[in-house]
């Protein structure tokens, strides 16, 4: 009846867990109760659940995200904890098998759970503005993507109370992952958490990919778009071109473990290497598809707080579709120590180098859109001159990762653990707080508390430096990734130093969330009435703050790069007179109800509970065939509708009737 | 009126001829009398177009990566039954026919569409349905036969992807009944609406899809298979 | 930083591959310091920066290439870094005296240098990685003198290593005697789940994977006892298994040989299946009469099938290591 799931598989008697457990039902409850009391579930299951605007999809995404940066981040504190008390006598406070389990989730939430829904939250919430579109190109799909996404996070997190999740680390490599390494279900969890948030994220990418070649406002040529965009467009194209790779590595591992295959055993011909190829052939994109969207977020920053146009905006595409087509090319580069033959390590390495070209122009780009301008330290801007400095030293441990003859004593170091993190942190999580605040004022419409958040930066920047340089020399030192514990003295005040780096990290969440709530408390005074609260340059600047549902009430025309900059100059009025009818999509809770069996049929494939795994595809299937007979999914939001939500933001024009 | 609103509405007007394509497409009886003095929205018989494509490229890229995978790994019998034994290339070449007569059936229910006439396609896409249906048919007896001799997914890695890749096709063809199934009740109860239409010339660039796949299973697995 | 004695006469390296990095090597230390501040205040002696002070050409060469990619790409990086603050100072909106050009946004000429500095680092490096991998291939270094190699086995187990000396017949558990100055072929195979053979002093690392066979050729220059590991995570043993290269001369290399067969204990293929039980922080056991066809037996995964599930959640006693330590 229930698989292999019984009452034992619920760790009540393992007081870390139980807190753990314990603390995440408080807030689940907390948050249902609050919900209750305020009699908002059918505003919640109307107006967002079910909602297809993107803006709030977007929205949701984000929420997403800052909790499993919240969720990713405990497990990172817990890491810490554990290397800097793990040193000779002491074994420190975690059996390696819950050890394991903590890295394991850390890597595979920060990456397919933080990062990744961030990601596509800002894409969301800002390219059908900034190309003039009323929506992204399927909305209800947009949807699913987001229920699938949150369906994978959900079952990571189940997998905190009932069983157990993978020891594998991210990367799962076989034979590990196998079977007969891994009998529990956690590999289990790793695998349909992952399966079916990248059902989601392939969507999106069409999505996008689709949206911005067929719904850009007249005039805006694709050498017309904002960096952004363009980005968020190539950045489509790899999730299209890289994760259907990932799905056939997660895939064969699922059969291996499932059916009793044999392509990543140790016997009957199974070949491990083939699951490394394959994974890391998604993987490297991938690398990518996190940091080509913060790189058009740094492009949007720098010139607005510059007060100038960006420097090479040729360059900065080329190089854009360069990185993305190199990325496909250095896989390889995360094994030279399998054994490949020197010739075949010298070509993944120079590849790898390669990028490095485009990449570093793009860094003079922006810093010679910075000269002679007139910089303004917002928070969004600091967030940029850190990542400036930071990613550099990144990118050149990366490089020096490529020589294939220095990895041989560099791979699987806490050096390589220094240099994603200094990617990582330094790219991709600045340029999403960065993003953040300087799109808040249009998602929310509201800026965020500016003291708090140049607290929080100082904290994460600082701390980012003291938790991650010591690696970088404990590395240097021959100390290699994933230990539970050590026996080298020298070590050790590393390990502490790098556990101070991380409270001071913790400090800068902590600031943050508090900035989060404060702001939201102080929205009032801190509203964006102009809807350009930084003297912008793209279109979502033309609109109020927030966008409303429509965007746009009339779609505007595009004549130059830095549309609204160029609007700004000639002097256009944001009022309309007359308004027109605008095609709106429905709501529907298709999306939902299929991310829902989804999770179902996940939970219930992970304990072989097969029936309900059954019941649920069944579900899935039925869902989509019923929302194929339904023909109402679109309506017109009248032109006296749409001027009454322009009038509420000052956008009708005085004396028009 | 000022500069700027008409450079904005400059814009809405520039649309129209663009957009008004669209409007025949997908004529929306509800909408009619707004339609006219609305501004038309996006081109979606297009877009669809485009985003089916999209996955389609995506799922080629999966099948490219079990193609990979079997030509890695076809060699690895590890004692276990090669494929020389086990092919029977002219049964496999009768099941390859079923699905190109059928990909030439589901053209013809495209210009019966085309032409608009309902019985033609139903009738065309019911003798897909039933030849897509020979095709995994004799898919599933051949891999029963299989594991009927002990030639199962867990003896050896070759035989491991060799169910993998021509199951995931045969998957595929099931799914692609499925829709068509689903397609001809639509068809039947509502007509050739440019809703069905659309749809329609999704499953069929699904259809033709699967069979240029066949040809690549075809070639690599079983033809190459019993030439080595 | 004293540079270590050892590197000083590795008298067995060919010499015209690597000469350079001889010479170089105090002032590329010099800048790797500056780069990372902190070890300064860290007062850490030289020993324990095991990959920046090899005790092996391999390593040396290793760290030849390391100090030059980085001093190379420091040309570009520290620049690009200083000229980011000086900018970011200089260009500040308070700074009303700065020139301000809003509109400037290209420049055939910068552009063309901007691609071209990077291009011309990335040959260099790229040069680099193309000698460095063949001259410090692990299967094959160029490296390496012509001397005739010792032939070591080693198996990465669960989660300890054993080391089988072919031509000895003798064998050890997280202990690998090997003679200064003589190259040493390392071939690795693995009874479990993927590892990493990896000796950071020395140089290279490389997997140890099951039912397939890499190997390494590593040399040490001086006597002296060498901390190895498995850099690839294997498991909940995984931080248990750390073995000791003793790098001795000649004649101690022999006396360690006589002692490894004078032991009482003997690896067959029964007591090879007794050692096959997951352990971690095994203590160092020598055997003698080795099975000849052990390591043959263990690379075809003969001795693999017989393992039960059962086994491997068993409790880890050994090695003073207590607790679970099962797999799931």
């Amino acid at each position: 009846m229930f698989g292999i799931l019984s009452l034992s598989d619920i760790h009540y008697h393992n007081p870390i867990i139980m807190f753990g457990v314990g603390l995440l039902l408080f807030v689940i409850v907390a948050t249902l109760a609050t919900i209750t009391y305020l009699r908002k579930w059918t505003y919640l299951w109307r107006e967002w659940l079910t909602s297809v605007d993107h803006k709030k999809i977007g929205i949701m995404y984000m929420i997403l995200a800052a909790l499993m940066l919240l969720r990713g981040f405990a497990d990172a504190i817990m890491m810490r904890t554990q290397q800097a008390m793990a040193f000779g006598p002491n074994m420190g406070y975690l059996p390696p098998g819950h050890f394991d389990q903590i890295f394991t989730a850390h890597g595979t939430i920060m990456i397919f759970f933080m990062a990744m829904p961030f990601i596509i939250g800002l894409m969301n919430c800002i390219v059908p503005l900034q190309i003039g579109a009323r929506d992204v190109a399927f909305p209800l799909m947009n949807n699913l993507s987001l229920w699938l996404t949150a369906g994978g996070a959900m079952l990571v997190n189940v997998a905190l109370i009932v069983g157990n999740f993978s020891r594998c680390g991210w990367v799962g490599y076989p034979p590990l992952s196998e079977l007969h390494y891994s009998p529990g279900v956690g590999v289990d969890y790793y695998i349909w958490a992952l399966q079916i948030a990248g059902v989601g994220t392939t969507l999106t990418g069409i999505n996008f990919l689709a949206t911005i070649l067929k719904m850009r406002a007249p005039g805006m040529k694709m050498m017309r778009m904002p960096v952004f965009t363009w980005a968020t467009l190539v950045t489509s194209v790899l999730i299209v071109a890289a994760f259907p790779i990932l799905t056939v590595a997660l895939g064969l591992l699922a059969l291996d473990r499932y059916v009793g295959t044999h392509f990543f055993t140790n016997a009957l011909g199974g070949d491990p290497m083939m699951y490394v190829n394959l994974f890391w052939l998604w993987g490297h994109p991938e690398v990518y598809i996190l940091i080509l969207p913060l790189f058009g977020v740094y492009s949007e920053i720098v010139p607005v707080f510059s007060g100038k146009r960006l420097f090479g905006y040729d360059s900065m595409v080329y190089a854009t579709m360069a990185i993305a087509l190199l990325s496909l090319t250095v896989w390889l580069h995360h094994f030279f120590t399998m054994g490949n033959g020197p010739g075949v390590n010298a070509f993944f390495g120079i590849t790898t180098m390669i990028i490095a070209i485009p990449t570093g122009v793009k860094i003079f780009n922006w810093m010679l859109t910075m000269f002679r301008g007139r910089i303004r330290f917002e928070t969004p801007m600091l967030w940029t001159i850190a990542f400036l400095i930071t990613f550099t030293i990144g990118g050149m441990s990366g490089i020096l990762l490529a020589e294939p003859p220095a990895d041989f004593v560099l791979h699987n170091s806490l050096f390589l653990v220094a240099h994603f993190h200094n990617v990582l942190i330094g790219g991709v999580v600045f340029g999403i707080f960065a993003g953040i605040s300087y799109w808040a004022p249009k998602i929310f419409g509201f800026k965020l508390n500016e003291r708090l958040g140049r607290a929080a930066f100082w904290c994460w920047v600082i701390g980012f430096y003291v938790a991650f340089m010591p690696l970088y020399i404990l590395g240097f030192m021959g100390a290699t990734r994933r230990m539970d514990h050590y026996n080298v003295a020298a070590w050790h005040p590393l390990f502490e130093i790098a556990w101070v780096g991380a409270m001071i990290i913790f400090a800068g969440i902590i600031l943050q969330v508090v900035q989060v709530v404060v702001s939201i408390r102080q929205r009032e005074q801190a509203r964006d009435l102009t809807g350009d609260p930084w003297n912008g340059r793209t279109l979502e600047w033309a609109l109020p703050s927030p966008a409303p549902a429509y965007n746009f009430a009339r779609i505007p025309v595009v004549r130059d790069r830095d549309a609204f900059w160029e609007m700004k100059q000639r002097g256009v009025e944001l009022k309309n007179s007359t308004f027109v009818p605008v095609h709106m999509p429905r709501n529907s809770a298709t999306g939902f109800i299929i991310g829902g069996f989804a999770f179902v049929m996940g939970f219930g494939l992970i304990w072989h509970i097969w029936w309900l795994a059954a019941l649920c595809l069944a579900g899935v299937l039925g869902t989509l065939i019923q929302h194929a007979f339904n023909d109402d999914r679109d309506y017109y939001l009248g032109a006296d509708e749409v001027r009454r939500v322009e009038d509420l933001h000052g956008r009708v024009e005085a004396g028009s009737v | 009126m000022s500069n700027g609103t008409a450079a904005m509405q400059e814009g809405a007007l520039a649309l129209k001829p663009g957009y008004a394509a669209a409007g025949t497409v997908e004529p929306r009886e509800l909408h009619a009398q707004v339609d006219a003095g609305a501004e038309p929205h996006h081109d979606t018989a297009s877009t669809i177009q485009l985003g089916f494509w999209l996955y389609l490229m995506s799922d080629c890229l999966l099948f490219a990566g079990l193609f990979a995978t079997y030509a890695v790994l076809h060699g690895h019998t590890a004692g276990g039954p090669t494929a020389r034994q086990l092919f029977d290339l002219p049964y496999t070449l009768t099941e390859t026919m079923f699905l190109l007569v059928s990909s030439f059936t589901c053209g013809l229910a495209t210009l019966a569409m085309n032409a608009d006439r309902k019985q033609a396609t139903l009738g065309w896409l019911a003798v897909t349905f039933v030849l897509g249906l020979g095709f995994v048919s004799m898919e599933v007896h051949e891999f029963a036969h299989m594991v009927a001799i002990g030639a199962t997914a867990s003896r050896s890695a070759f035989l491991s992807c060799f169910f993998t890749l021509v199951g995931t096709h045969g998957l595929h063809v099931t799914c692609g009944l499925i829709f068509m199934a689903v397609m001809m009740v639509a068809v039947a109860k509502k007509g050739l609406t440019p809703t069905n239409r659309g749809r329609l010339n999704c499953l069929m660039l699904f259809w033709h899809f699967l069979d240029i796949i066949w040809v690549g299973v075809f070639s690599l697995v079983y033809l190459s298979g019993v030439v080595h | 930083m004293e540079l270590p004695k050892v590197t000083r006469h590795a008298p067995r390296v060919s010499q015209h591959a690597w000469s350079s990095p001889q010479m170089k090597r105090t002032s590329r230390s010099r800048l790797l310091r500056l780069i990372l501040p902190l070890s300064a205040t860290l007062l850490l002696s030289g020993c324990h920066w095991a990959v920046l002070n090899p005790a092996g050409p391999i390593g040396v060469a290793e760290k030849w290439i390391i100090d030059t990619a980085i001093g190379l790409m420091l040309l570009v990086v520290a620049p690009v870094i200083i000229l980011t603050l000086v900018i970011v100072w200089r260009y500040r909106a308070s700074n009303t005296k700065a020139r301000y050009e809003p509109d400037w946004c290209h420049s055939t000429k910068i552009e063309l240098t901007m691609w071209g500095i990077p291009v011309v680092i990335v040959c260099f490096l790229g040069v680099m990685a193309w000698r460095g991998s063949h001259q410090l291939n692990p299967y094959h270094p160029t490296v390496l003198s012509n001397v005739k190699p010792v032939h070591i086995e080693a198996v990465a187990m669960d989660w300890k290593w054993l080391f089988i000396y072919p031509n000895h017949n003798v064998a050890a558990v997280n202990q690998v005697a090997i003679p200064v100055g003589v190259p040493v072929v390392f071939h690795i195979t693995s009874a479990t789940v993927m590892n990493s053979f990896f000796i950071p002093r020395l140089g290279s690392q490389i997997y140890a994977m099951g039912n397939m066979q890499t190997a390494d050729n590593l040399v040490a220059s001086a006597p002296g006892t060498y901390r190895g590991i498995s850099a690839n995570f294997s498991g909940g043993g995984f931080s248990g298994m750390v073995f000791h290269v003793q790098a001795m001369k000649e004649s101690d290399y022999k006396r360690w040989l006589a002692h490894a067969a004078a032991s009482s204990k003997t690896l067959d293929v029964k007591t090879y299946l007794k050692l096959d039980r997951p352990s971690s922080n095994v203590p160092v056991t020598y055997y003698a009469h080795v099975d000849p066809d052990l390591y043959a037996q263990i690379l075809e995964g003969k001795l693999a099938p017989g393992r039960s599930l059962a086994m491997k959640a068993t409790t880890l006693t050994s090695g003073g290591e207590t607790g679970p330590i099962g797999r799931d």
